[in-house]
């Protein structure tokens, strides 16, 4: 485990009065500091649960780090407590280089998704006391790691990209306050389609996309839903969107696993919504026999 | 160095509105932002945006509610301009495809809200602020507009004249969190700063971890103005471990509060005899601070929040979603036990001075969304008035940014740093001033012509960069921690002069401290260490201002409480605190309150619903 943060002294003789008043206090900062994490250390003894976590760790660019390894922390238990604050404890207690992304802690912005003993879920969704300890946080599986438990999004993104992901339509009334109405069974019919948050933790479990790189996935699979079963934007719209994900690399290439739908922390039902786009698929191609 | 005609930084709702504005307006615009897009706070949002739409209600009534809401702090004119836009905003929303709840006749759902007159605030299920982001995102990508994602911008580049009203900003400097270079942003059209809440600052908050404030930090270094910080938002059901938001909807409900001796103490110890739980947001919070304070908190922090007795079918049909937070976020199914909860930060009202084209003093410099404060919030922003604020003004930036004739502004900005009329207030800046000979507390202002300003301002961050990267010393986030420590224990719902002075006294040792601080991850790849280390300076910047701000003001209005002034006195304090950043000293002076609209001046009268 490398969790010591070293303290080198790199000052040089002072030179002037105030230099000098400014450098005691510097090192009376740092004295404080090492106490501080004496401190945080006993406490933990003190503390009677500790969760002990094993975290990922690479860094392309620094010595010692290039070689993937998993380096343990010691975080004090409290009922309550997340994966991504087991991270944030480990981080801003032990080792300040210790890599993740995270920012609304409430399942919505999608940007900590990880492999938690061996599962894709999202580390703020996820309590410690519903797994088994000690907990194994990895990098989504799948993906480029960056560093640590970063890995590169930019194949997702440009997955998510490719199939037109926004509202077209020909029908928009003319008045500016004018709504374009919509049925609430329709709204409801698209509603759980619409609650992806990007997170990519669908394509990391997938086998298929793991093979095949074109593979459109399952969220982009979804964000054509999205807007094919959306009526307001009507019947030639829909079949332009049928003809996207029915190409090589969409729907067909599906085999109905369900792995996404099981990790998807937004419950969306996405073989579902695949198997549902086949159908539509086959549909639209006898129209024309 | 990359050079459009407007940059954005920022992709909240906020930055992205503006930069569809720009783009539609003929602009060449780039989006320059330290989260993707889809992972900006905007998409934390649930309750709604307030748009006059129906029969029986128009713009007039909700800037009236607005103005009321603001306890009559808020600019007229902008606020007119918020209700007047908004209509057409929100259905150009839903023109873009959101999805909004419909109601039987395919229309766009609305509901009451807190303080509206007219069941104004339109919805999409209790996921209104992901709808609105992801929305706008997806027409940027229609638009085809260049987003450069996971760039932190550091610094804004602007020419050193000795007035601020004279500078202009000529771009930002980004750094670049995948491979750790530093990159200019050139900008011939301007800059607008959509960089959303600070709610940071403290240690328990509804805001996202990215929500530092870098925005009005950056923006006071430079010479804008920063108004109103001391007005501070406080939800008072949040949960305890993590401040994530249990909406108004289960108090809405018949959710009761009781306390550790079981006590429903709204009733109980008369807070809100007739209310209760249902009192407005600034009442609830200072109850429940004064149960734990008393002694009957449980675990001397939070009481409860119980919502058993609806029963099972209906807690499913009309809360879910709030099952799933409870559960996943502080592990209690409220189905079967109370929640815990307690107030947190939510919203800033104050924010970078800007007019109601989203200008601020500096030329070329704009700032929409929460990061800014054209003024429609006052001293308490109505519960679903954010999102509209956020498409209005974005629009409204983003237009005037790509060159689009707006009209004479009528909310003036910029008296500038250097007041001297008697209003001016300088005793709460004596505690620990900091010695403004210091570099890293000095001005950003570049001192160079503005044709190399970009240029100047990378080198300048450059070398920053660098130094944190290889000196030995503090590491923030024991600062960040003293600093967030400080502003809960004093700068919170309840507020006394002695907290305040005791908290600005930590925030300038936190300075101080900071002079020392180091990265001690030496990589280039994703230097989260190196960004939060940028975003503690901001946060102490913000910090002081607010507090600054709270000493300054002698009455109690809207969210802003003094223990030694419980009343609200109009004949002082109609008035906006400004503080403005001047040669390592932050200078504090007033600005009028414009409450006169349109075609209507609005009167102060006594806040009572
Ligand atoms: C839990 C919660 C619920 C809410 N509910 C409602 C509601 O129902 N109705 C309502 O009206 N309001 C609501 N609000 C308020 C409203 O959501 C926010 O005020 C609003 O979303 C802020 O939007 P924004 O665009 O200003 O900022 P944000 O959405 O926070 O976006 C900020 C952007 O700036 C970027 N950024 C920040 N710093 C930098 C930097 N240094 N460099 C580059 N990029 C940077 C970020 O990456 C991000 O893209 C709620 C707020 C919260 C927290
Ligand atoms: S579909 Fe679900 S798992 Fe896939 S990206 Fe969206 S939210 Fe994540
Ligand atoms: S931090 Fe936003 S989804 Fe987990």
């Amino acid at each position: 485990m490398s969790t010591q943060v070293t303290e080198q002294e790199t000052e040089t003789e002072p030179e002037t009065e105030q230099e000098s008043a400014h450098q005691q206090r510097r090192m009376a900062e740092k004295r404080e500091r090492a106490d501080m994490r004496k401190r945080a250390e006993e406490e933990l003894d003190e503390t009677e649960e500790t969760v002990r976590i094993k975290v990922f760790r690479y860094d392309p660019e620094v010595k010692g780090k290039r070689d993937p390894r998993f380096d343990t922390f010691r975080i004090p238990f409290k009922k309550g407590m997340t994966v991504l604050d087991a991270l944030i404890y480990a981080r801003d207690h032990f080792d300040s280089s210790l890599t993740f992304r995270h920012s609304c802690r409430q399942a919505i912005c999608g940007s900590d998704a990880l492999f938690i003993n061996g599962r894709q879920r999202l580390g703020c969704q996820t309590q410690m006391s519903d797994l088994d300890w000690p907990v194994r946080i990895e990098p989504l599986p799948h993906a480029d790691v960056v560093k640590d438990l970063v890995v590169d999004m930019e194949h997702f993104y440009d997955q998510m990209e490719s199939v037109e992901p926004y509202f077209q339509t020909n029908d928009l009334p003319t008045g500016k306050l004018d709504e374009q109405r919509q049925d609430r069974e329709n709204r409801e019919k698209v509603k759980m389609s619409t609650r992806c948050i990007w997170c990519a933790a669908c394509m990391s479990s997938c086998n298929i996309a793991a093979g095949d790189n074109e593979y459109l996935g399952p969220a982009a699979i979804n964000k054509a839903y999205r807007f094919a079963m959306d009526e307001r934007e009507g019947e030639d719209m829909k079949e332009h969107r049928i003809n996207i994900i029915e190409q090589e690399h969409g729907v067909w290439r599906c085999q109905t696993q369900f792995s996404c739908t099981e990790v998807c922390p937004k419950d969306i039902p996405l073989t579902e919504h695949i198997q549902e786009l086949k159908r539509e698929a086959v549909k639209s191609n006898l129209k024309f026999w | 160095m990359h050079e459009h005609d407007v940059i954005v930084v920022g992709a909240g709702g906020a930055g992205l509105r503006a930069a569809i504005a720009a783009h539609e307006a003929g602009a060449d615009v780039a989006m320059v932002t330290k989260l993707h897009p889809v992972r900006s706070h905007t998409g934390a949002a649930e309750g709604g945006i307030n748009a006059a739409l129906r029969d029986g209600d128009d713009w007039e009534l909700h800037a009236y509610d607005t103005m009321k809401g603001s306890d009559y702090l808020g600019d007229a004119p902008a606020i007119e301009t918020l209700a007047q836009d908004a209509p057409e905003e929100v259905v150009q929303l839903e023109h873009w495809g959101m999805p909004f709840s419909r109601e039987e006749d395919g229309r766009v759902s609305q509901r009451p809200f807190g303080g509206l007159s007219f069941p104004r605030t339109t919805y999409a299920g209790a996921e209104t602020g992901h709808h609105l982001l992801h929305t706008m995102y997806e027409q940027v990508v229609k638009r085809g507009i260049q987003v450069y994602d996971e760039f932190y911008v550091s610094r804004l580049a602007v020419t050193d004249h000795d007035d601020p009203e004279d500078r202009e900003c000529h771009g930002v400097v980004a750094y670049d969190i995948k491979n750790g270079e530093v990159v200019g942003f050139r900008a011939t059209g301007g800059v607008i700063l959509a960089t959303g809440g600070d709610g940071q600052v403290f240690d328990h908050t509804t805001n996202a971890v990215a929500n530092t404030g870098d925005g009005p930090a950056m923006a006071y270094r430079v010479g804008v103005p920063v108004e109103d910080m001391e007005f501070v938002q406080f939800h008072p059901t949040t949960l305890p471990s993590t401040g994530v938001l249990i909406s108004e909807g289960v108090r809405g409900e018949g959710g009761i509060l009781y306390n550790s001796e079981g006590e429903r103490f709204m009733f109980e110890y008369g807070y809100a005899n007739n209310a209760g739980e249902l009192a407005s947001r600034d009442v609830v919070a200072r109850a429940e601070l004064t149960e734990v304070n008393n002694g009957r908190g449980i675990e001397d922090e939070y009481v409860y929040l119980d919502m058993r007795h609806l029963g099972e079918e209906r807690i499913y049909d009309r809360l879910e979603n709030i099952i799933h937070l409870a559960e996943d976020f502080e592990g209690v199914n409220p189905v079967d036990e109370p929640m815990p909860v307690k107030p947190g930060q939510h919203y800033h009202m104050g924010g970078i001075e800007t007019n109601e084209h989203g200008q601020t003093c500096i030329d070329g410099l704009y700032a929409a969304g929460e990061c800014a404060c054209a003024s429609v919030h006052g001293s308490n922003r109505l519960g679903g008035n954010a999102l509209p604020e956020l498409i209005v003004f974005g629009a409204r930036a983003g237009h005037h940014a790509a060159g689009r004739d707006l009209g004479e502004p009528e909310v003036p900005t910029g008296l500038g740093a250097k007041s001297e009329d008697e209003d001016s207030l300088d005793t709460p800046v004596e505690p620990g001033a900091v010695a403004g000979s210091d570099e890293d507390v000095a001005a950003d202002g570049a001192l160079v012509e503005p044709r190399e300003v970009v240029e100047h301002a990378v080198e300048t961050e450059r070398q920053r960069i660098e130094t944190l990267l290889e000196r030995d010393g503090t590491n923030h986030a024991e600062i960040r921690a003293d600093l967030q420590k400080a502003m809960t224990e004093n700068v919170n719902v309840f507020r006394n002069k002695e907290g305040l002075q005791e908290a600005l006294e930590v925030i300038r040792e936190c300075r101080e401290r900071y002079q020392d601080v180091a990265v001690s991850d030496p990589s280039r790849t994703f230097n989260t260490d190196l960004i939060h280390t940028i975003e503690t300076r901001n946060l102490i910047d913000v910090a002081e201002t607010i507090t600054l701000g709270a000493l300054a003001r002698e009455e109690f209005r809207g969210a802003h409480w003094r223990q030694e002034h419980q009343e609200r006195k109009d004949e002082n304090w109609l008035k906006h605190t400004m503080i403005a950043w001047n040669d390592g000293t932050p200078e504090l002076y007033y600005k009028p309150v414009i409450l006169e609209g349109e075609d209507k001046e609005y009167e102060p009268k006594v806040r009572s619903y």
